[in-house]
């Protein structure tokens, strides 16, 4: 399968204050995302995960190494607006990425400025809300929408450039459980619907656990790759860089210390339940 | 508290005058105040006045909204009205110490009354009956041509709709850290002005970092969705004359044309 992003040996410092050490935010990271595909990125504060996804649609440019974003370097400034078409940006705060009064003006925002032809226009921006579930509020102001709607109306002004790749930097991280649950389903849905390719940002681990393919940074490298199964399950190592695997996997994991024969790889409430069923 | 308050002061609305296009009436505003100033006496300020009802008449909007929009400056009016009625050089009606009122003096002062009244009525029936956005929408379209002499018309429109954008959500954080001061033992209602303009400083300072911050995210924001300021952007709602557009402007150049031939005659 072809891929959508992928960098080679990147790594970026911030610049630094006088009389500092720059910080090293990223180590040499490798790193290629497939087209269609779920990933997640995992790490806690510091990891450098979202300065990873930042250099995704060339809002950061490596200090070393190089970023390709469907096959375009990412520091060519000629190819800058098709990169950011192509690889959309949901950020953390809702508040600070709506840019107009009502909402379908905010989802038609990034379209307008590629130029999209007014018809062209209206007909994008009609499906990309009905694509998030937000069509009855088109005419809405969002100051009124709670945070899990205003994240789907920024997600939707993203889809609305027709984008191949939705990059979401710790967008769930200001949300309520039930805002959340609507970010992450609209997200997974776009994914399985649209083939839209889906790198998910997040220190929540029950997040990583829907995931095609899990990635975990620390310290500026990524230091496990694979799927959801196979990564959060490794409970000692994932505690070891400041990490908690998902309850389920917990709670399996307590139960083996204890001496109960029950597998560590069930990451859905309803497969854990069934675990300790069979082991009882 | 605060989230009460309104600016921009729209009356939403279906009504004719709602409904034309924001340029018309911005045109149309600035016609209205070119015949006020042309209105020389009686007859000809009767022809605005009549224009001005006619105007409220088709809005629906409250007489009473717009004489309260007159408050805040009925300091001006009387000021000027006293100015002009004092300072008229004329034949003399009544003389107070160094005072002398004339009878041009109270003409002066009556028209100058009249004229900044409906002048302010006339504006107001503008931004009553045009949301902010329309507003800015229209201006930006209608000043379109002046991009030419590299006037920044696309980026001032930009930054009035974003700074309409985040009022709601400024007044919300005021009121956030009005209460986290407060819950701090912040004490804004007691004490002298001064007491009182020095408490607004804890609301202040974070209020403002908040905002530059704030200001930073959405300038990334912006350019991830691809914004590289006006050139080469569409709309996704194009503004269109319509016919009524033409039969109101007609109607107002009319009243124009009739106020400039009965200044003509002094009348």
């Amino acid at each position: 399968m072809a891929e959508i992003i992928k960098t080679e040996n990147l790594t970026f410092s911030y610049p630094a204050d006088e009389g500092q050490e720059p910080v090293q935010a990223l180590k040499g990271v490798d790193l290629s995302i497939e087209k269609g595909s779920f990933v997640v990125v995992l790490g806690h504060n510091g990891s450098g995960k979202s300065t990873l996804a930042k250099h995704m649609n060339a809002v950061l440019l490596p200090s070393g190494g190089k970023v390709w974003v469907a096959e375009m370097d990412t520091t060519r400034e000629d190819l800058l607006l098709e990169i950011r078409r192509q690889v959309g940006m949901v950020f953390q705060n809702p508040d600070n990425q709506i840019v107009a009064n009502v909402v379908e003006e905010d989802v038609a925002f990034g379209p307008e400025n590629l130029g999209v032809p007014t018809l062209e226009l209206q007909k994008r921006v009609s499906a990309a809300l009905q694509a998030v579930g937000m069509d009855e509020f088109s005419l809405h102001a969002p100051h009124h929408l709670s945070g899990g709607q205003k994240q789907r109306i920024a997600i939707a002004g993203v889809i609305a450039m027709e984008p191949a790749c939705i990059v979401l930097d710790e967008s769930t991280a200001m949300l309520d459980p039930c805002g959340r649950r609507e970010v992450l389903d609209t997200v997974r849905r776009l994914n399985r619907e649209k083939g839209i390719t889906i790198v998910l940002i997040t220190h929540h681990m029950d997040e990583a656990a829907m995931a095609d393919r899990v990635v975990v940074m620390d310290n500026g490298r990524a230091v496990m790759d694979g799927p959801p199964e196979k990564i959060l399950v490794r409970v000692e190592e994932l505690r070891a860089i400041g990490l908690a695997a998902p309850h389920t996997v917990e709670l399996l994991y307590g139960l083996r210390e204890d001496g109960f024969d029950v597998p560590l790889g069930a990451l859905q409430v309803e497969a854990c339940a069934k675990a300790i069923a069979e082991s009882l | 508290m605060l989230k009460d308050i309104t600016l921009g002061q729209y009356f939403p609305g279906d009504s004719l005058a709602h409904r034309l296009d924001p340029r018309t009436k911005l045109i149309l505003t600035v016609i209205y105040i070119v015949t006020l100033f042309c209105a020389k006496s009686f007859v000809s300020y009767g022809v605005v006045a009549a224009l001005l009802v006619t105007g409220v008449k088709i809005s629906g909007v409250a007489p009473k909204a717009l004489v309260k929009g007159l408050k805040p400056i009925l300091f001006i009016v009387c000021f000027t009205a006293a100015l002009n009625l004092l300072y008229t050089p004329g034949d003399v009606l009544v003389s107070l110490w160094i005072f002398k009122i004339t009878t041009q003096g109270i003409f002066t002062a009556f028209f100058m009354v009249l004229r900044i009244t409906m002048l302010i009525m006339g504006t107001f029936l503008l931004t009553y009956t045009t949301s902010p956005i329309a507003l800015t929408d229209g201006l930006e379209t209608l000043l379109g041509p002046l991009k030419k002499i590299r006037v920044p018309v696309h980026e001032l429109a930009m930054i009035m709709s974003i700074a309409l954008r985040f009022i709601p959500t400024l007044i919300e954080e005021t009121d956030k850290i009005m209460s986290a001061q407060k819950a701090r033992g912040a004490d804004f209602e007691s004490g002298n002005i001064f007491q009182r303009a020095k408490a607004l400083v804890p609301i202040l300072v974070p209020l403002f970092i908040s905002a530059f911050r704030r200001a930073d995210e959405l300038a990334v924001a912006m350019e991830c969705r691809c914004y590289h300021g006006g050139e080469g952007r569409t709309k996704l709602h194009v503004l269109r004359y319509q016919a009524r557009d033409y039969l109101v402007l007609l109607a107002y150049l009319a009243v124009l044309a009739i106020v400039l031939i009965l200044a003509r005659f002094g009348l």
